[in-house]
């Protein structure tokens, strides 16, 4: 097993576990081995994912929220005024079969954006090797996996933005029925969020022409990476909430 | 002098600013974005207290025109309600103590030299303020300010031809808002983890300040309310403007059809209050968290049961979150699930009583200090208890429907959460202006301050409790036209020329706000005797907060009065006293 030591930083790949990568974070401060002193480089991508798993809550809360009204609007009757009974007006929607190939791009991204975050942590690990002359780290390390990320992204954005089209081709719009609203409602909102995790990876992918250090590049995919695959269970739990909760 | 233990310091994120902007207006360093917040606070309170001090002149004086503003008609009045209340509960309670003292103290009492994330932090006070903005300039647009009250209630804050007001000036109310949930989450992501992952060797949870556990619980708390706030903002936008119906059920206004049908309007309520009551502790448990500080440190010895009152926190946090029924008695609520959230609402005494007994018990054969700083500690303890003491009536079903919409809501809330809040505000202040400005406060007109003030805030609140009693309802903009009102009219005069003397002592403590940053005594750098990491540095501190360093924290927060120590207190990064303490 390799070692780790705690004054190693990304240029020295004493760092790195081979397997694991980084060691994750097992603690906090305050403890009398922590706080000031760690390295550099784990210090602040430990701090950066606490950041994030910290930032993904409210999210997550915005999404229950959306879910408890979806469950309450959907169980709920409204006065017809012409028979003044109680009806329904939940009118499910039929959702375009074309979600099912967005969700097999947006998996197919998480895959990719997995492959793109190894890649460059291990790029940033051996830095300081490759960076010596007449040595190459392989060809596996040239497949641009970011960028191929960037543009299934895209298209799972171009592939939501037919399906409301198709949605509205088939009479279904925002306020046409409840189901209709939370449909462009989850959908959207999702959409909203995923182009942050575009925007990360575009800003990943100019950090090497803005002469960012690979450390920093490590981190932002890194990140992005995790924000990316919570982006893609977040989707999937939102098809499944809109195909058999309705 | 005592020696400080010091770690070679985690570098600093971002060097200190030269230019004006860079330093004072787009500033990364926290204690500067925490006097921006303290001042947007600061400009918010009286913008709010200018709006009461209108209502209070339209209540006892109904048809007097005022100048500028000319005749305030009832839907004016209701407006001002509205305002009055959004812009004290998000702008001021949950501004200053969290955005302003939390930023500005809670990485120097853990030992780190920022927040996590700088950048952040300067974003989440600018768009706070963007928020605060959006808010301001409601008042501005066609048909003015919203006037759904700050709850926002649903049909009324979710179709547009409700009345004036319902118009572009609700969509700004509710964009405000959702500004403001953004911005508060940005900060909420900063504390948590600052706190989890900057504390300074040696500081462990449990020797962690109270102040830092109640931002910290706060931070949390915030976190997951302000999320589904933002969730019932977008929902009541799109009811507004997009033609949906999520709270809006089929509903006539003058005799026409709206379009909606459906909807819920108990759904925007649920919604609302389970942001709303965690709301209620956001304002208050970092109020609880400065004045534990406060009473520890003038009455010179250690907080009474320090675990006991951590866990109070966390038990009230939780518990937070439990309890948002009891704002929805009135809404036709099962009596069963009335019931549960009755009990939940008591159970939260609970916690609520183990802090009040503890902080008696810190004063308790105190060698007391009756500083300006310890006085507003006690007049929060006094308020919080005289607030709360009306909490279990309004827990009870029963006894809300009599009393939900008469006076005795605001009487009570106002002590418990705003005024008891605001306590802690000035409170904090006078404590940590020394080492904010360098200079102390003038005492005399501090202690002024405190008595207009207290006496002030309970002839203010004090009879609205019985006001609330005999049945007075609370929304009337027109008391004096209600005939069996007419008694008690005597005592709504009495609460107005209360409210206009307070104001007035608010002015005293402007004064010495500002008179005192350049005019007041020099401080030195721990002019209290205090213990925790602040007054280990310089005063003001320096951009890195301790100079290059970073304190080694050996001891408790609360080391006062130790038997054998060369002084009476022991400073956190003094060398480690003995295990008995």
């Amino acid at each position: 097993m390799a070692s780790f030591s705690t004054t190693a930083t990304v240029e020295d790949p004493r760092v790195s576990l081979g397997d694991g990568g980084i060691l994750p974070p097992t603690r906090g401060g305050g403890g009398d081995d922590s706080g000031p002193g760690l390295p550099d480089y784990a210090t602040r991508l430990r701090r950066a994912r606490l950041g994030l798993l910290v930032a993904l809550t409210p999210v997550l809360m915005l999404f229950v929220s959306f879910t408890s009204a979806y469950i309450v609007r959907q169980g709920l009757p409204t006065l017809d005024p012409r028979t003044n009974t109680l009806v329904r007006d939940w009118i499910p929607v039929t959702l375009p079969r074309l979600l099912l190939i967005n969700t097999g791009v947006l998996i197919l991204s998480s895959v990719f954006i997995e492959l793109a975050r190894r890649q460059i942590k291990d790029q940033a690990a051996l830095r300081p090797i490759t960076a010596r002359p007449r040595i190459s780290a392989g060809d596996q390390m040239r497949i641009p996996w970011l960028s191929m990320t960037l543009v299934l992204g895209l298209a799972f954005l171009l592939g939501q933005w037919t399906a409301w089209r198709q949605l509205a081709a088939n009479g279904f719009y925002v306020a046409t029925t409840p189901s209709s609203s939370f449909v462009y409602l989850l959908t959207g909102t999702h959409a909203i969020h995923l182009m942050g995790g575009v925007l990360a990876l575009f800003v990943a992918g100019i950090a090497s022409h803005l002469r960012r250090s690979a450390a920093t590049r490590s981190i932002v995919v890194d990140l992005t990476a995790w924000y990316w695959h919570f982006m893609a269970a977040l989707w999937i739990y939102i098809l499944c909430l809109l195909k058999f909760a309705s | 002098m005592a020696t400080h233990e010091f770690a070679a310091q985690e570098s600093h994120a971002h060097a200190a600013p030269q230019g004006f902007v860079r330093k004072w207006v787009f500033s990364l360093d926290h204690k500067v974005i925490g006097l921006q917040y303290y001042f947007l606070a600061l400009a918010a309170v009286f913008v709010g207290m200018f709006l009461s001090l209108l209502m209070r002149i339209h209540l006892i004086w109904p048809t007097l025109a005022l100048p500028l503003l000319g005749d305030i008609k009832p839907e004016t009045y209701l407006t001002l309600v509205t305002m009055h209340g959004t812009i004290m509960v998000f702008f001021v309670l949950t501004t200053a103590p969290q955005g302003g003292f939390g930023n500005y103290f809670l990485p120097i009492q853990i030992g780190a030299p920022d927040m996590a994330f700088p950048v952040l932090n300067m974003l989440s006070f600018w768009t706070t303020l963007l928020g605060f903005i959006v808010m301001i300039a409601a008042f501005f647009v066609a048909g003015g300010a919203p006037l759904h009250g700050w709850t926002g209630y649903a049909p009324l804050s979710a179709i547009q031809s409700t009345g004036p007001g319902e118009g572009l000036g609700a969509d700004l109310w509710i964009i405000s808002i959702a500004i403001f949930c953004i911005g508060a989450l940005m900060g909420a992501l900063n504390f948590i983890t600052t706190t989890l992952d900057m504390r300074a060797k040696g500081m462990t949870m449990m020797r962690l300040p109270l102040t830092v556990w109640a931002w910290f619980v706060t931070a949390i708390l915030g976190l997951l309310a302000f999320g589904v706030l933002l969730s019932a903002g977008i929902l009541l936008l799109m009811d507004r403007n997009l033609g949906t119906s999520f709270f809006v059920p089929l509903v006539t206004i003058n005799g026409q059809l709206t379009g909606h049908k459906g909807g819920s309007p108990l759904l925007w309520q649920h919604l609302f209050w389970f942001f709303g009551h965690p709301e209620v502790y956001i304002a208050i448990l970092p109020a609880m968290g400065m004045c534990s500080q406060l009473l520890s440190v003038f009455s010179r010895k250690p907080i009474f049961g320090y675990k006991a009152m951590v866990y109070a926190i966390l038990g009230i946090g939780f518990l937070g979150f439990m309890v948002w029924g009891h704002h929805m008695f009135m809404s036709g609520m099962s009596p069963y699930t009335a019931f549960a959230f009755s009990i939940m609402t008591m159970g939260i005494g609970v916690p609520s009583a183990i802090k009040t007994f503890n902080w008696l018990g810190t004063l308790m054969r105190g060698r007391i200090r009756f500083t300006s700083p310890m006085l507003f500690a006690i007049g929060f303890v006094s308020l919080f208890v005289s607030g709360g003491i009306s909490g279990p009536f309004l827990a009870q079903p029963v006894l809300d429907i009599q009393l939900h919409d008469t006076y005795f809501v605001p009487a009570h809330f106002h002590l418990i959460m705003g005024v008891a809040s605001i306590f802690g505000i000035f409170a904090a202040t006078y404590y940590w202006f020394p080492k904010m400005f360098g200079r102390m406060m003038n005492e005399s007109m501090a202690r002024w301050h405190f008595w207009f003030s207290f006496i002030g805030t309970y002839a203010i609140f004090m009879p609205m409790h019985y006001l609330g009693m005999a049945g007075m309802p609370r929304r009337y903009s027109q008391l004096t036209e209600v005939t069996y009102l007419h008694g008690l009219i005597p005592l709504q005069k009495f609460i107005t020329y209360a409210a206009f003397v307070t104001i007035a002592g608010q002015l005293i403590f402007l004064v010495n706000l500002f008179w005192s940053m350049f005019k007041g005594k020099q401080a030195s750098d721990n002019p209290w005797e205090a213990t925790t990491l602040e007054w280990t540095t310089a005063t003001p501190p320096p951009h890195d907060n301790f100079g290059g360093h970073t304190p080694v924290v050996h001891n408790g927060p609360y080391e006062y009065s130790v038997p054998g120590a060369p002084r009476d207190y022991v400073m956190q990064s003094d060398p480690e006293i003995g295990p008995a303490h």
